[in-house]
């Protein structure tokens, strides 16, 4: 027991070390997400149909693969043949991204069709843009509709962002095996990566919560979560 | 390389063996992690305090710990403690307790979704509370749970590539093989990706049949 704790306190810096990259790799991740699924769902929802049909492929593609067969596919396949050499954490973070974008399209898709259309007669009948009337009518209150349903986002893709493992981003679970290689310390380290999963998946959600209760707007239901 | 010959001597048998191994994967996982599922979310909402709160940990640390890392504490961890899994075992076990926790949420969501009054009125009636949970809330709760545990289930399909971190030659390893060999990532990993976009599809037509088939008239699923 003394040298296993002698160990995770000497190794504690390096993992460390890890949960920082799959925090860098989740974050960009969640970003390339919300910039490229917000916009998608809008196509799917105000769209020409060929634009629609389109994003309909896209997603059913990036939900249809896994995750590993994705990775195996950009970090080998499409980014070296596009002549692209970018590390494997950009490629992790990237294709965990358009993934992301992919689930979340669909979320954002959800909670704009929710909005009772209506909405956007009216908006259209007092002289605003369609435009306008996406932006300051619309998104605001599906934005909030769609938040409980994106907070799930987080935790999938930091356990998904585990699988980067396999083309050898050096994240949390990379860095384990290697010390769990190096040390042959086994079950404690395992157990001890598994804790710092929990705790940024608790964690973050947490977090999204407050975020949750903080864009309430009280009446608005759905918001509130 | 010529690709007609490279496709029907080498990438379909090679993809068909891995396919194989897939199939006996999820086959294999998915009625366990279903049945264990439901025990976990009984457990939850029916069990004694002690066990709902054993339950809840269980399904806690599951979410929130990866897949692999579940993998790997059951393939390379357990041997610390004297369990030796093969990892085809390690694997199906691990896709099980997953799948598992994942399952009972819904199943738990969907129990929550049928009303108390039922419970009492079965027991105003004389069912024991055993009988009211079998022949009242669940024939219900699973109905209502049948877009969730679908899900998972597809889920399982696109995890059981994890297979191939723990050294199983399912699907992916047995593409990851033939693209390496052949250096052919691009040709190869789309065919991979189709035949999971094929079973992922074909999973998603036969829930749309299985839900028609169940319906009840005047249940709201």
């Amino acid at each position: 027991m003394v040298e296993v704790t002698g160990v995770l306190m000497e190794w504690a810096p390096y993992l460390l070390g890890g949960v920082s990259i799959t925090l860098g790799m989740v974050g960009i991740a969640l970003g390339i997400g919300i910039v490229l699924g917000l916009p998608f769902a809008l196509v799917q929802v105000y769209g020409a149909r060929a634009h629609r049909i389109c994003i309909g492929a896209y997603a059913w593609f990036f939900r249809g693969l896994p995750v590993l067969v994705l990775l195996f596919l950009f970090y080998f396949g499409i980014f070296p043949a596009l002549g692209l050499d970018l590390p494997a954490f950009m490629v992790g973070a990237i294709v965990l991204g358009l993934r992301g974008a992919a689930y979340q399209s669909q979320i954002f898709r959800g909670a704009i069709q929710s909005i009772n259309e209506g909405q956007m007669t009216a908006a259209l009948s007092l002289g605003m843009t369609r435009l306008t009337a996406i932006k300051s009518i619309i998104l605001p209150q599906s934005l909030r509709i769609a938040l409980p349903g994106w907070s799930n986002e987080y935790p999938e893709i930091l356990t998904d962002s585990a699988i980067c493992y396999a083309i050898g981003v050096a994240e949390l679970l990379t860095r384990t095996s290697q010390i769990v290689s190096v040390t042959y310390i086994t079950m404690p380290i395992y157990l001890f990566c598994a804790v710092i999963f929990i705790i940024l998946n608790y964690a973050g959600m947490w977090i999204i919560q407050k975020i949750e209760l903080k864009v309430a707007i009280p009446g608005f239901g759905a918001g509130a979560g | 390389m010529d690709t007609a010959p490279f496709i029907t001597t080498v990438l379909v048998p090679a993809l068909t063996q891995g396919l194989v191994i897939t199939l006996q994967l999820i086959v294999l996982a998915a009625p366990f992690g279903l049945l264990l599922g439901i025990g976990i979310a009984l457990g939850r909402q029916y069990g004694s305090r002690g066990v709902s709160v054993l339950c809840k940990l269980y399904v806690i640390f599951v979410k929130g710990c990866p897949l692999l890392l579940l993998l790997f504490i059951l393939y390379f961890g357990l041997p610390s403690v004297g369990i030796t899994l093969s990892a085809f075992a390690a694997s199906v076990i691990g896709f099980i307790l997953c799948n598992a926790a994942y399952n009972s949420e819904y199943v738990r969501g969907a129990i929550l979704s049928v009303k108390d009054g039922q419970m009492v009125a079965a027991q105003a009636l004389g069912m024991t509370r055993q009988q009211t949970i079998r022949e009242i809330v669940l024939p219900q709760a699973l109905r209502r749970a049948i877009p969730g545990l679908s899900n998972e289930f597809i889920y399982l399909i696109k995890y059981s590539s994890l297979a191939y971190m723990l050294t199983v030659i399912e699907l992916s390893g047995a593409g990851k093989l033939v693209a390496t060999k052949y250096f052919a990532y691009n040709e190869v990993f789309f065919a991979v990706g189709l035949v999971y976009l094929a079973l992922v599809s074909i999973t998603t037509a036969a829930v749309h049949i299985l839900e028609k088939k169940v319906a009840v008239p005047g249940l709201i699923s």
